[in-house]
Protein backbone atom coordinates (compact mmCIF):
# COMPACT_ATOMS: atom_id res chain seq x y z
CA UNK A 1 0.00 0.00 0.00
CA UNK A 2 1.17 3.75 -0.91
CA UNK A 3 2.25 5.62 2.33
CA UNK A 4 0.22 8.48 1.14
CA UNK A 5 -3.06 9.16 -0.12
CA UNK A 6 -3.63 11.40 -2.93
CA UNK A 7 -7.37 12.06 -3.02
CA UNK A 8 -8.41 12.89 -6.78
CA UNK A 9 -12.40 12.09 -6.13
CA UNK A 10 -13.77 15.00 -4.15
CA UNK A 11 -16.62 14.87 -6.35
CA UNK A 12 -17.37 11.81 -4.41
CA UNK A 13 -17.18 12.93 -1.23
CA UNK A 14 -15.29 15.64 0.85
CA UNK A 15 -13.24 15.59 3.69
CA UNK A 16 -15.01 17.81 6.35
CA UNK A 17 -12.86 20.56 6.92
CA UNK A 18 -11.03 20.96 10.26
CA UNK A 19 -13.16 24.79 11.19
CA UNK A 20 -16.78 22.94 10.17
CA UNK A 21 -15.86 19.61 12.48
CA UNK A 22 -14.69 21.80 15.19
CA UNK A 23 -18.05 24.26 14.88
CA UNK A 24 -20.09 20.68 15.17
CA UNK A 25 -18.40 19.02 18.35
CA UNK A 26 -20.48 21.42 20.90
CA UNK A 27 -23.65 20.55 19.54
CA UNK A 28 -22.76 16.84 20.41
CA UNK A 29 -22.57 16.66 24.21
CA UNK A 30 -22.99 20.04 25.44
CA UNK A 31 -25.50 22.20 23.36
CA UNK A 32 -27.56 19.07 23.14
CA UNK A 33 -30.70 20.47 23.65
CA UNK A 34 -33.62 19.73 21.27
CA UNK A 35 -34.83 22.87 19.65
CA UNK A 36 -38.50 21.86 19.67
CA UNK A 37 -38.20 22.19 23.99
CA UNK A 38 -39.12 25.47 25.88
CA UNK A 39 -35.96 25.83 28.15
CA UNK A 40 -33.35 28.05 26.99
CA UNK A 41 -30.83 24.62 26.28
CA UNK A 42 -33.22 24.40 23.65
CA UNK A 43 -34.20 27.40 22.28
CA UNK A 44 -30.60 28.35 21.77
CA UNK A 45 -30.17 25.58 19.67
CA UNK A 46 -33.63 27.36 18.08
CA UNK A 47 -31.34 29.97 17.15
CA UNK A 48 -28.66 28.14 15.98
CA UNK A 49 -30.69 26.40 13.24
CA UNK A 50 -31.67 30.06 12.52
CA UNK A 51 -28.09 30.93 11.36
CA UNK A 52 -27.40 27.86 9.88
CA UNK A 53 -30.40 28.45 7.55
CA UNK A 54 -29.25 32.56 6.77
CA UNK A 55 -25.78 30.52 5.71
CA UNK A 56 -27.49 28.16 3.42
CA UNK A 57 -30.02 30.83 2.12
CA UNK A 58 -27.35 33.63 1.62
CA UNK A 59 -24.86 31.35 -0.90
CA UNK A 60 -28.03 31.08 -3.25
CA UNK A 61 -29.53 34.24 -2.74
CA UNK A 62 -32.38 32.72 -1.34
CA UNK A 63 -34.19 33.57 1.67
CA UNK A 64 -34.21 31.91 5.21
CA UNK A 65 -37.50 30.24 5.26
CA UNK A 66 -36.74 29.49 1.49
CA UNK A 67 -34.27 26.58 2.80
CA UNK A 68 -35.08 23.37 4.34
CA UNK A 69 -32.76 20.86 6.06
CA UNK A 70 -32.80 17.36 4.93
CA UNK A 71 -30.42 14.43 4.98
CA UNK A 72 -28.93 15.28 1.88
CA UNK A 73 -29.04 15.73 -1.94
CA UNK A 74 -30.96 12.79 -2.65
CA UNK A 75 -33.63 13.01 -0.09
CA UNK A 76 -33.69 16.48 -1.19
CA UNK A 77 -34.33 15.49 -5.31
CA UNK A 78 -36.74 12.85 -3.68
CA UNK A 79 -38.76 15.43 -1.85
CA UNK A 80 -38.67 17.98 -5.07
CA UNK A 81 -39.64 15.46 -7.64
CA UNK A 82 -42.28 13.55 -5.82
CA UNK A 83 -43.44 16.30 -3.79
CA UNK A 84 -44.31 18.92 -6.72
CA UNK A 85 -45.88 15.87 -8.76
CA UNK A 86 -48.13 14.42 -6.01
CA UNK A 87 -49.10 18.46 -5.07
CA UNK A 88 -49.63 19.28 -8.84
CA UNK A 89 -51.20 16.32 -10.67
CA UNK A 90 -54.06 18.04 -11.27
CA UNK A 91 -53.04 20.25 -13.21
CA UNK A 92 -51.08 17.67 -15.51
CA UNK A 93 -48.64 14.55 -15.18
CA UNK A 94 -45.97 15.42 -17.56
CA UNK A 95 -42.24 15.93 -15.87
CA UNK A 96 -39.27 16.70 -18.29
CA UNK A 97 -35.68 16.21 -17.55
CA UNK A 98 -32.49 14.75 -19.25
CA UNK A 99 -30.63 11.88 -19.66
CA UNK A 100 -27.66 12.52 -17.36
CA UNK A 101 -29.31 13.41 -14.37
CA UNK A 102 -28.05 11.43 -11.19
CA UNK A 103 -29.68 8.33 -10.40
CA UNK A 104 -31.48 10.22 -7.57
CA UNK A 105 -33.47 12.08 -9.92
CA UNK A 106 -33.54 9.50 -12.84
CA UNK A 107 -34.67 7.07 -10.21
CA UNK A 108 -37.72 8.99 -8.91
CA UNK A 109 -38.65 9.59 -12.08
CA UNK A 110 -38.86 6.35 -12.86
CA UNK A 111 -41.00 5.25 -9.38
CA UNK A 112 -43.58 8.58 -10.20
CA UNK A 113 -43.49 6.79 -14.52
CA UNK A 114 -44.94 3.86 -12.12
CA UNK A 115 -47.72 5.77 -10.46
CA UNK A 116 -49.11 7.33 -13.96
CA UNK A 117 -46.62 10.09 -14.55
CA UNK A 118 -45.14 10.62 -18.01
CA UNK A 119 -41.48 11.13 -18.43
CA UNK A 120 -39.80 13.33 -21.19
CA UNK A 121 -35.64 12.48 -20.55
CA UNK A 122 -34.05 15.04 -22.83
CA UNK A 123 -30.92 14.23 -25.02
CA UNK A 124 -27.66 15.89 -24.52
CA UNK A 125 -25.08 16.78 -27.07
CA UNK A 126 -21.17 15.39 -26.85
CA UNK A 127 -20.43 17.89 -24.36
CA UNK A 128 -23.31 16.38 -21.70
CA UNK A 129 -25.29 20.01 -22.38
CA UNK A 130 -29.18 20.15 -22.46
CA UNK A 131 -30.23 22.44 -25.16
CA UNK A 132 -32.67 25.14 -23.93
CA UNK A 133 -34.49 24.66 -27.19
CA UNK A 134 -34.94 21.59 -26.34
CA UNK A 135 -36.28 21.87 -23.01
CA UNK A 136 -39.14 24.49 -24.75
CA UNK A 137 -40.25 22.40 -27.22
CA UNK A 138 -40.68 19.25 -25.05
CA UNK A 139 -43.09 21.56 -22.85
CA UNK A 140 -46.90 20.23 -22.92
CA UNK A 141 -49.86 21.95 -21.20
CA UNK A 142 -49.36 19.44 -18.84
CA UNK A 143 -46.32 20.26 -18.14
CA UNK A 144 -45.65 20.46 -14.10
CA UNK A 145 -42.19 20.27 -13.60
CA UNK A 146 -38.50 20.87 -15.12
CA UNK A 147 -35.54 19.19 -13.48
CA UNK A 148 -32.41 20.18 -14.85
CA UNK A 149 -29.27 19.34 -13.25
CA UNK A 150 -26.96 22.49 -12.17
CA UNK A 151 -23.52 21.00 -13.05
CA UNK A 152 -22.90 17.12 -14.05
CA UNK A 153 -21.45 14.74 -11.81
CA UNK A 154 -19.44 13.02 -13.69
CA UNK A 155 -18.34 15.14 -16.94
CA UNK A 156 -18.43 18.22 -15.18
CA UNK A 157 -20.43 19.89 -17.81
CA UNK A 158 -22.36 23.27 -16.15
CA UNK A 159 -25.60 23.51 -18.22
CA UNK A 160 -27.63 26.27 -18.99
CA UNK A 161 -30.13 27.03 -15.64
CA UNK A 162 -30.52 30.42 -16.12
CA UNK A 163 -32.43 29.88 -19.80
CA UNK A 164 -33.76 27.22 -18.54
CA UNK A 165 -35.13 28.72 -15.60
CA UNK A 166 -36.38 31.73 -18.24
CA UNK A 167 -38.01 29.31 -20.34
CA UNK A 168 -40.04 27.62 -17.19
CA UNK A 169 -40.76 30.92 -15.70
CA UNK A 170 -42.29 31.86 -18.92
CA UNK A 171 -44.74 29.02 -19.25
CA UNK A 172 -45.46 28.91 -15.46
CA UNK A 173 -44.11 25.86 -14.95
CA UNK A 174 -41.74 24.90 -11.50
CA UNK A 175 -37.99 24.41 -12.41
CA UNK A 176 -35.89 22.64 -10.05
CA UNK A 177 -32.17 21.96 -10.24
CA UNK A 178 -30.45 19.58 -8.59
CA UNK A 179 -27.16 21.66 -7.55
CA UNK A 180 -25.16 19.22 -5.42
CA UNK A 181 -22.03 19.40 -7.23
CA UNK A 182 -22.34 23.43 -8.11
CA UNK A 183 -23.37 25.02 -4.56
CA UNK A 184 -19.98 26.25 -2.87
CA UNK A 185 -18.40 25.58 -6.44
CA UNK A 186 -19.80 28.04 -8.84
CA UNK A 187 -21.82 31.14 -8.01
CA UNK A 188 -25.86 30.45 -8.01
CA UNK A 189 -28.35 32.94 -7.52
CA UNK A 190 -32.00 31.60 -7.69
CA UNK A 191 -33.57 34.64 -8.42
CA UNK A 192 -31.65 35.62 -11.51
CA UNK A 193 -31.84 31.96 -12.51
CA UNK A 194 -35.45 31.43 -12.08
CA UNK A 195 -35.13 28.62 -9.78
CA UNK A 196 -38.29 27.10 -7.88
CA UNK A 197 -36.60 24.33 -6.45
CA UNK A 198 -32.54 23.66 -5.45
CA UNK A 199 -31.44 20.83 -3.48
CA UNK A 200 -27.80 20.95 -2.21
CA UNK A 201 -25.46 18.54 -0.12
CA UNK A 202 -22.95 19.24 2.99
CA UNK A 203 -20.44 16.43 1.88
CA UNK A 204 -19.46 17.89 -1.46
CA UNK A 205 -18.17 21.27 0.36
CA UNK A 206 -16.23 20.01 3.19
CA UNK A 207 -19.25 19.55 5.28
CA UNK A 208 -20.66 16.47 7.40
CA UNK A 209 -22.32 13.61 5.61
CA UNK A 210 -25.98 12.87 5.95
CA UNK A 211 -26.82 16.94 5.82
CA UNK A 212 -28.37 18.73 3.03
CA UNK A 213 -31.20 21.28 2.07
CA UNK A 214 -34.08 21.32 -0.32
CA UNK A 215 -34.10 25.26 -1.40
CA UNK A 216 -38.14 25.84 -1.87
CA UNK A 217 -39.31 29.39 -3.56
CA UNK A 218 -42.23 30.97 -1.54
CA UNK A 219 -45.36 30.22 -2.96
CA UNK A 220 -44.44 26.76 -4.48
CA UNK A 221 -46.69 23.96 -4.31
CA UNK A 222 -45.35 20.58 -2.69
CA UNK A 223 -46.20 18.00 -0.54
CA UNK A 224 -44.97 17.56 2.85
CA UNK A 225 -42.45 15.05 2.92
CA UNK A 226 -41.64 13.55 6.68
CA UNK A 227 -45.09 13.52 8.50
CA UNK A 228 -44.72 13.73 12.00
CA UNK A 229 -43.50 16.64 14.39
CA UNK A 230 -43.78 20.52 13.52
CA UNK A 231 -39.96 20.88 12.53
CA UNK A 232 -39.21 22.50 8.66
CA UNK A 233 -42.54 23.92 9.50
CA UNK A 234 -44.30 20.77 9.61
CA UNK A 235 -42.84 19.87 6.10
CA UNK A 236 -40.11 17.92 7.05
CA UNK A 237 -40.68 16.64 10.13
CA UNK A 238 -38.22 14.80 12.80
CA UNK A 239 -35.56 15.78 15.22
CA UNK A 240 -33.16 18.55 13.59
CA UNK A 241 -29.48 17.28 12.98
CA UNK A 242 -28.62 20.36 15.27
CA UNK A 243 -24.80 18.96 14.52
CA UNK A 244 -25.31 18.07 11.21
CA UNK A 245 -27.22 21.63 10.22
CA UNK A 246 -24.31 23.92 11.92
CA UNK A 247 -21.70 21.73 10.34
CA UNK A 248 -23.63 22.69 6.74
CA UNK A 249 -23.94 26.15 7.73
CA UNK A 250 -20.32 26.71 8.76
CA UNK A 251 -19.06 24.39 5.37
CA UNK A 252 -21.16 26.46 3.05
CA UNK A 253 -20.45 30.14 3.85
CA UNK A 254 -16.95 28.79 4.25
CA UNK A 255 -16.79 27.85 0.69
CA UNK A 256 -18.38 30.97 -0.62
CA UNK A 257 -15.95 32.81 0.99
CA UNK A 258 -12.97 30.65 0.13
CA UNK A 259 -14.77 30.50 -3.91
CA UNK A 260 -12.59 33.21 -6.02
CA UNK A 261 -9.68 32.13 -4.90
CA UNK A 262 -10.27 28.14 -4.77
CA UNK A 263 -11.71 28.72 -7.99
CA UNK A 264 -8.61 30.07 -9.84
CA UNK A 265 -6.23 27.65 -7.98
CA UNK A 266 -8.76 24.66 -8.65
CA UNK A 267 -9.32 25.54 -12.32
CA UNK A 268 -5.42 25.69 -12.92
CA UNK A 269 -4.77 22.36 -11.32
CA UNK A 270 -7.89 20.78 -13.50
CA UNK A 271 -6.49 22.48 -16.77
CA UNK A 272 -3.01 20.74 -15.93
CA UNK A 273 -4.24 17.77 -15.58
CA UNK A 274 -6.15 17.83 -18.57
CA UNK A 275 -3.38 19.36 -20.92
CA UNK A 276 -0.87 16.41 -19.95
CA UNK A 277 -3.25 13.69 -19.73
CA UNK A 278 -4.80 14.25 -23.21
CA UNK A 279 -0.40 13.80 -24.48
CA UNK A 280 -1.27 10.91 -24.14
CA UNK A 281 -2.16 9.01 -27.64
CA UNK A 282 -5.80 7.93 -28.00
CA UNK A 283 -6.93 9.62 -25.13
CA UNK A 284 -10.17 11.96 -25.07
CA UNK A 285 -11.35 14.48 -22.51
CA UNK A 286 -15.23 14.04 -21.44
CA UNK A 287 -17.57 16.45 -20.89
CA UNK A 288 -17.26 20.57 -21.89
CA UNK A 289 -13.69 22.12 -22.67
CA UNK A 290 -14.66 25.26 -20.64
CA UNK A 291 -18.28 25.23 -19.23
CA UNK A 292 -17.42 22.88 -16.91
CA UNK A 293 -16.45 22.54 -13.12
CA UNK A 294 -13.21 23.89 -11.88
CA UNK A 295 -12.59 20.98 -10.20
CA UNK A 296 -13.52 18.14 -12.79
CA UNK A 297 -11.37 16.36 -15.24
CA UNK A 298 -12.56 13.17 -17.14
CA UNK A 299 -11.13 11.51 -19.80
CA UNK A 300 -10.79 8.68 -22.08
CA UNK A 301 -7.78 6.51 -22.56
CA UNK A 302 -8.69 4.06 -25.62
CA UNK A 303 -8.03 0.35 -25.79
CA UNK A 304 -8.08 -0.32 -21.59
CA UNK A 305 -10.68 -0.52 -18.87
CA UNK A 306 -11.46 1.87 -16.25
CA UNK A 307 -11.39 -0.49 -13.42
CA UNK A 308 -7.61 -1.92 -13.98
CA UNK A 309 -6.54 1.64 -14.05
CA UNK A 310 -8.34 2.28 -10.75
CA UNK A 311 -6.85 -0.98 -9.55
CA UNK A 312 -3.17 0.73 -10.17
CA UNK A 313 -3.66 4.12 -9.05
CA UNK A 314 -4.56 2.83 -6.06
CA UNK A 315 -1.37 1.05 -5.27
CA UNK A 316 0.13 4.01 -5.89
CA UNK A 317 -2.64 5.90 -2.92
CA UNK A 318 -4.53 7.54 -5.74
CA UNK A 319 -8.25 7.53 -5.82
CA UNK A 320 -10.28 8.01 -8.77
CA UNK A 321 -13.44 6.81 -9.88
CA UNK A 322 -14.52 5.50 -13.64
CA UNK A 323 -17.58 4.91 -16.07
CA UNK A 324 -16.87 1.73 -16.67
CA UNK A 325 -19.35 -1.00 -16.61
CA UNK A 326 -16.53 -3.44 -14.74
CA UNK A 327 -16.82 -1.07 -12.12
CA UNK A 328 -20.84 -1.40 -11.42
CA UNK A 329 -22.78 -4.22 -10.66
CA UNK A 330 -24.88 -3.72 -14.17
CA UNK A 331 -21.99 -4.48 -16.10
CA UNK A 332 -23.62 -1.16 -18.21
CA UNK A 333 -21.29 1.94 -18.75
CA UNK A 334 -21.76 5.38 -17.18
CA UNK A 335 -25.66 6.35 -18.39
CA UNK A 336 -23.81 9.87 -18.65
CA UNK A 337 -21.16 9.24 -21.09
CA UNK A 338 -23.65 6.81 -23.74
CA UNK A 339 -26.23 9.81 -23.50
CA UNK A 340 -22.92 12.10 -25.12
CA UNK A 341 -22.89 9.53 -27.69
CA UNK A 342 -19.80 7.94 -26.31
CA UNK A 343 -19.81 4.03 -27.38
CA UNK A 344 -19.81 1.23 -25.05
CA UNK A 345 -16.69 0.07 -26.06
CA UNK A 346 -14.42 3.38 -25.15
CA UNK A 347 -16.62 4.58 -22.01
CA UNK A 348 -15.41 1.76 -20.32
CA UNK A 349 -11.83 3.69 -20.66
CA UNK A 350 -13.15 6.71 -19.06
CA UNK A 351 -11.56 7.99 -15.63
CA UNK A 352 -12.69 10.92 -13.44
CA UNK A 353 -10.20 13.04 -11.40
CA UNK A 354 -11.75 16.17 -8.88
CA UNK A 355 -9.22 18.25 -7.43
CA UNK A 356 -9.96 19.73 -3.94
CA UNK A 357 -8.81 21.86 -1.27
CA UNK A 358 -5.80 19.17 0.02
CA UNK A 359 -4.50 19.03 -3.91
CA UNK A 360 -1.33 20.19 -4.64
CA UNK A 361 0.78 21.09 -7.69
CA UNK A 362 2.64 17.82 -6.71
CA UNK A 363 0.11 15.61 -6.06
CA UNK A 364 -1.21 16.49 -9.91
CA UNK A 365 2.28 15.86 -11.34
CA UNK A 366 2.51 12.89 -9.68
CA UNK A 367 -0.73 11.51 -10.46
CA UNK A 368 -0.02 12.44 -14.84
CA UNK A 369 3.02 10.11 -14.01
CA UNK A 370 1.47 7.79 -12.58
CA UNK A 371 -1.71 7.76 -15.16
CA UNK A 372 0.67 7.95 -18.31
CA UNK A 373 2.79 5.01 -16.95
CA UNK A 374 -0.22 2.80 -15.57
CA UNK A 375 -2.11 3.40 -19.36
CA UNK A 376 0.99 2.17 -21.22
CA UNK A 377 1.47 -1.11 -19.02
CA UNK A 378 -2.31 -1.96 -19.57
CA UNK A 379 -2.11 -1.00 -23.47
CA UNK A 380 0.55 -3.36 -23.40
CA UNK A 381 -1.57 -6.11 -22.28
CA UNK A 382 -4.45 -5.58 -23.86
CA UNK A 383 -5.46 -7.17 -27.63
CA UNK A 384 -7.17 -4.04 -28.68
CA UNK A 385 -3.95 -2.11 -28.83
CA UNK A 386 -3.15 -0.92 -31.95
CA UNK A 387 0.84 -1.70 -32.63
CA UNK A 388 1.77 1.50 -33.37
CA UNK A 389 0.72 2.67 -29.55
CA UNK A 390 2.25 -0.50 -28.04
CA UNK A 391 5.38 0.63 -25.40
CA UNK A 392 4.92 4.30 -26.13
CA UNK A 393 4.60 6.82 -23.38
CA UNK B 1 -12.97 -6.41 -3.02
CA UNK B 2 -10.05 -8.78 -4.38
CA UNK B 3 -8.11 -11.90 -2.92
CA UNK B 4 -3.98 -11.35 -2.32
CA UNK B 5 -3.58 -14.12 -5.29
CA UNK B 6 -6.37 -11.59 -7.82
CA UNK B 7 -4.57 -8.75 -6.99
CA UNK B 8 -0.42 -10.41 -7.15
CA UNK B 9 -1.93 -12.10 -11.24
CA UNK B 10 -3.45 -8.55 -11.94
CA UNK B 11 -0.30 -6.69 -11.13
CA UNK B 12 2.66 -9.11 -11.96
CA UNK B 13 0.84 -10.72 -14.41
CA UNK B 14 2.21 -14.10 -15.67
CA UNK B 15 2.46 -15.55 -19.86
CA UNK B 16 1.06 -11.98 -20.84
CA UNK B 17 2.27 -11.29 -24.91
CA UNK B 18 1.81 -13.17 -28.26
CA UNK B 19 3.64 -16.33 -29.34
CA UNK B 20 4.52 -15.50 -33.02
CA UNK B 21 4.52 -18.81 -33.97
CA UNK B 22 1.49 -20.16 -32.29
CA UNK B 23 -0.92 -22.81 -33.57
CA UNK B 24 -3.77 -22.20 -31.84
CA UNK B 25 -6.00 -18.90 -31.34
CA UNK B 26 -8.69 -17.65 -29.35
CA UNK B 27 -10.43 -14.84 -28.98
CA UNK B 28 -13.52 -14.08 -26.93
CA UNK B 29 -15.24 -11.31 -25.25
CA UNK B 30 -16.84 -8.50 -26.65
CA UNK B 31 -15.45 -4.55 -26.19
CA UNK B 32 -19.12 -3.56 -25.38
CA UNK B 33 -19.22 -5.64 -22.14
CA UNK B 34 -15.94 -4.48 -21.22
CA UNK B 35 -13.55 -7.68 -21.75
CA UNK B 36 -11.65 -9.00 -24.20
CA UNK B 37 -9.70 -11.81 -24.04
CA UNK B 38 -7.20 -13.51 -26.65
CA UNK B 39 -5.07 -15.99 -25.86
CA UNK B 40 -2.09 -17.89 -28.39
CA UNK B 41 -1.64 -21.49 -27.53
CA UNK B 42 2.00 -23.55 -28.73
CA UNK B 43 0.65 -27.04 -29.00
CA UNK B 44 3.14 -29.81 -29.72
CA UNK B 45 2.55 -33.55 -29.37
CA UNK B 46 -0.97 -32.98 -28.00
CA UNK B 47 0.39 -30.92 -24.68
CA UNK B 48 0.99 -27.23 -24.74
CA UNK B 49 4.19 -26.31 -24.29
CA UNK B 50 3.42 -22.28 -24.17
CA UNK B 51 0.59 -20.11 -23.60
CA UNK B 52 0.22 -16.37 -23.55
CA UNK B 53 -2.59 -13.91 -23.64
CA UNK B 54 -3.90 -10.10 -24.22
CA UNK B 55 -6.87 -8.95 -22.22
CA UNK B 56 -8.98 -5.86 -22.05
CA UNK B 57 -10.50 -5.72 -19.48
CA UNK B 58 -11.03 -4.98 -15.57
CA UNK B 59 -8.62 -6.65 -12.72
CA UNK B 60 -10.93 -10.23 -12.60
CA UNK B 61 -10.58 -10.64 -16.17
CA UNK B 62 -6.48 -9.79 -16.18
CA UNK B 63 -6.21 -11.84 -13.31
CA UNK B 64 -8.17 -14.73 -14.72
CA UNK B 65 -6.24 -14.98 -17.86
CA UNK B 66 -2.80 -15.12 -16.27
CA UNK B 67 -4.11 -17.86 -14.07
CA UNK B 68 -6.03 -19.83 -16.41
CA UNK B 69 -2.52 -19.65 -19.25
CA UNK B 70 -0.81 -20.75 -15.66
CA UNK B 71 -2.90 -23.84 -15.18
CA UNK B 72 -3.16 -25.37 -19.00
CA UNK B 73 0.79 -24.80 -19.53
CA UNK B 74 2.01 -28.43 -19.88
CA UNK B 75 -0.99 -29.95 -20.21
CA UNK B 76 -2.62 -32.13 -23.15
CA UNK B 77 -5.52 -30.74 -24.82
CA UNK B 78 -7.89 -32.97 -23.07
CA UNK B 79 -7.02 -31.89 -19.46
CA UNK B 80 -7.29 -27.79 -20.80
CA UNK B 81 -10.75 -28.38 -21.96
CA UNK B 82 -11.86 -29.79 -18.94
CA UNK B 83 -10.07 -26.66 -16.89
CA UNK B 84 -13.63 -25.23 -15.72
CA UNK B 85 -14.32 -21.46 -15.08
CA UNK B 86 -14.73 -22.77 -11.10
CA UNK B 87 -11.72 -24.07 -10.91
CA UNK B 88 -9.90 -20.79 -12.11
CA UNK B 89 -11.94 -18.33 -9.63
CA UNK B 90 -10.99 -20.90 -6.54
CA UNK B 91 -7.29 -21.11 -8.11
CA UNK B 92 -7.59 -17.12 -7.31
CA UNK B 93 -8.96 -18.28 -3.68
CA UNK B 94 -12.14 -16.43 -5.18
CA UNK B 95 -13.80 -14.09 -7.48
CA UNK B 96 -16.68 -11.79 -6.20
CA UNK B 97 -19.99 -12.69 -7.79
CA UNK B 98 -19.83 -9.95 -10.10
CA UNK B 99 -16.98 -10.77 -12.01
CA UNK B 100 -17.06 -14.56 -12.50
CA UNK B 101 -18.14 -13.96 -15.46
CA UNK B 102 -14.12 -13.11 -16.37
CA UNK B 103 -13.25 -16.57 -14.90
CA UNK B 104 -15.87 -18.08 -17.64
CA UNK B 105 -14.13 -15.75 -20.36
CA UNK B 106 -10.85 -17.21 -19.29
CA UNK B 107 -12.60 -20.99 -20.49
CA UNK B 108 -14.14 -19.62 -23.50
CA UNK B 109 -11.24 -18.69 -25.13
CA UNK B 110 -9.38 -21.40 -24.11
CA UNK B 111 -12.20 -23.54 -25.98
CA UNK B 112 -11.55 -21.12 -28.89
CA UNK B 113 -7.74 -20.92 -29.00
CA UNK B 114 -7.89 -25.07 -28.19
CA UNK B 115 -10.56 -25.63 -31.13
CA UNK B 116 -8.75 -23.34 -33.83
CA UNK B 117 -5.99 -25.98 -32.83
CA UNK B 118 -7.71 -28.89 -34.07
CA UNK B 119 -9.02 -27.52 -37.03
CA UNK B 120 -5.75 -25.91 -38.23
CA UNK B 121 -4.72 -29.31 -38.21
CA UNK B 122 -7.41 -30.82 -39.97
CA UNK B 123 -9.56 -31.97 -36.62
CA UNK B 124 -12.87 -32.13 -36.07
CA UNK B 125 -13.17 -28.92 -33.00
CA UNK B 126 -14.52 -30.04 -29.56
CA UNK B 127 -17.93 -28.95 -28.34
CA UNK B 128 -19.87 -26.05 -30.35
CA UNK B 129 -19.10 -22.79 -27.98
CA UNK B 130 -22.52 -22.57 -26.35
CA UNK B 131 -23.51 -20.04 -24.12
CA UNK B 132 -22.41 -19.82 -20.41
CA UNK B 133 -24.63 -17.30 -19.05
CA UNK B 134 -21.88 -14.59 -18.15
CA UNK B 135 -24.10 -12.17 -16.86
CA UNK B 136 -23.55 -9.59 -19.62
CA UNK B 137 -26.44 -8.51 -22.14
CA UNK B 138 -27.05 -11.60 -24.74
CA UNK B 139 -28.36 -8.77 -27.24
CA UNK B 140 -24.66 -7.09 -27.62
CA UNK B 141 -22.76 -11.00 -26.96
CA UNK B 142 -21.24 -11.96 -29.93
CA UNK B 143 -21.04 -15.59 -28.64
Amino acid sequence: MAEKIIYMDHAATTYAAKEVVEAMLPYFSEEYGNPSSVYSIGQSNKSILDLARKQVASAINAQPDEIYFTNGGTESDNWALKGVAFANERKGKHIITTAIEHHAILHSCNWLASRGFEITYLPVDKYGMVSPDSVEKAIRPDTILISVMYANNEVGTIQPIAEIGKIARDHGIYFHTDAVQAVGHIPIDVVADNIDLLSLSGHKLYGPKGTGALYIRKGTRIQNFIHGGAQEKKRRAGTENVPGIVGLGSAIERAIKMMPEETKRLTALRDELTRELLKIPATHLNGHPTKRLPNNTNVIFEYIEGESILLFLNMKGICASTGSACNSASLEPSHVLTAMGISHEIAHGSIRLTVGERTTEEDVKFVIAALTETVAKLRAMSPLTPKELKNVQ
Amino acid sequence: MYSEKVMDHFTNPRNVGVIEDANGIGEEGNPSCGDIMKMYLKVENNIIVDAKFQTFGCGAAIASSSMATEMIKGKTLEEAWTLSNKAVAEALDGLPAVKMHCSVLAEETIHKAINDYLVKSGREPWGDGECSSCGHDCDTCEL
